[in-house]
């Protein structure tokens, strides 16, 4: 069972309902909690944990100067403009490379080959019994995520329950994470941004072909608008957390609601039911 | 010599365009005769890595000089790396207004 857990908007709870749901699973079985918000990943924080790193790369070309003989095909072929050839050398911008390998095959002179370079590190730690955190971390100044969103979830591959932290957003690094998984909690908050993202949300979840529920966070009370959303849509409205000064003082100081007020315990269990519910599981 | 000028616009009459790597237009100009001919910038609408590629593109037109308002660090890369000269103009004005201060040398050289 993967669950992932994302909003669209950002700042709603996402982490805040992965940590606690992991949290909450933790307490009866075994569970790996994947933080794959790696532009800024935070779910350490909750559980702080000596973990080991490992290097995610990617491959980039290397030129061999010798070989070349500057007939530009390489520099034609790359979409991206990472290769620029002048008439004595070839340049390389690392930072527009997707590592696609097509100007390697199209080199007559098999000038190019490829070497990896290091974008970011995905770490492991047992802050728990019965939890494993695997974290992502983007290099700061790499552009793509996506590959490091992946080493983390291979890291991940054989473990049989799984709560992946996406990040904020629509675009490629939600996609990643939310690809191949089971169920999706979508986070949202009572605000028009809220609930404008959670449409933005839902709208990648359904092409993605994954069954999502709702759950709304920091609740005033006053959600029609998003309950009505989720009734025209056929979404399920998993829980609703209250706006509460004492959560967010508890949220604030790198605590778990579910470790500081047990009894929300139950909420969180129930939470994961529903999700198990959405895939047709017991 | 022959220079280029980025352009909103096919024709000298059109406005100089500050940015170089999405720039809708290159007017290259032979400065000797006055001639010039007008290339629509393919990369004008493309996703990323334009700087890199537009450079290559005048590269092969065989410029001397670059004449735009604002270039990127890796566009700026390359035409240092092929010896092209850059030559910013940021007045607004119309390509021929570009070229004739170019011509007058007033406009600085920024590489």
């Amino acid at each position: 069972m993967k669950i992932a857990v994302a909003s669209g908007k950002g700042g709603t709870g996402k982490t805040m309902v992965a940590a606690n749901l992991a949290f909450t699973l933790a307490q009866t079985c075994q569970v790996t909690l994947v933080d794959c918000d790696v532009e800024e990943p935070n779910l350490h924080l909750f559980f702080p944990a000596p973990a080991t790193a490992k290097d995610v790369t990617v491959p980039v070309p290397v030129i061999d100067e010798k070989i070349c003989d500057r007939c530009g095909k390489c520099g034609e072929f790359c979409q991206y403009g990472a290769l620029t050839v002048l008439r004595d050398r070839v340049l390389f911008f690392p930072e527009l490379c997707h590592s696609c390998g097509g100007c390697m095959l199209v080199c007559p002179k098999n000038a190019i080959h490829e070497e990896p370079k290091r974008v970011g590190i995905v770490t492991n730690a047992t802050p728990m019994q019965r939890l494993n955190l695997v974290s992502g971390y983007l290099d700061a100044g790499n552009p793509f995520a996506v590959p490091v969103i992946r080493a983390a979830k291979t890291a991940t591959a054989g473990d049989c329950l799984v709560i992946l932290d996406a990040s904020p957003g629509t675009s490629c690094p939600v996609v990643e994470t939310l690809d191949g998984c089971d169920a999706c909690i979508l986070v949202t908050e009572s605000t028009p941004f809220g609930l404008h993202d959670l449409q933005l949300a839902v709208d990648v979840a359904d092409r993605l072909g994954i069954p999502a529920g709702v759950v709304i966070n920091r609740s005033d009370g006053k959600d029609q608008e998003t309950l009505d959303f989720c009734t025209n849509h056929d979404l399920d409205m998993m829980m609703t957390i209250p706006f509460d000064r004492g959560i967010a003082a508890i949220q604030s100081r790198g605590d778990l609601l579910c470790r500081v007020r047990p009894e929300w315990l139950k909420a969180f269990s129930a939470l994961y039911s529903k999700c198990c519910a959405l895939v047709g599981e017991d | 010599m022959k220079i280029c000028i980025t352009s909103h616009g096919a024709t000298l009459e059109a406005l100089a365009e500050e940015r170089f790597g999405r720039a809708p237009f290159f007017i290259i100009v032979d400065t000797d005769t006055g001639s010039f001919e007008s290339l629509e910038n393919p990369f004008a609408g493309a996703g990323g890595g334009v700087g890199p590629r537009a450079a290559q593109l005048i590269i092969a037109h065989q410029v001397t000089a670059l004449v735009s308002g604002m270039v990127g660090g890796n566009a700026r890369e390359v035409l240092i790396a092929a010896g092209i000269h850059l030559y910013e103009y940021r007045a607004g004005g119309t390509v021929k207004d570009a070229l004739d201060q170019f011509n007058k040398k007033t406009l600085e050289c920024i590489v």
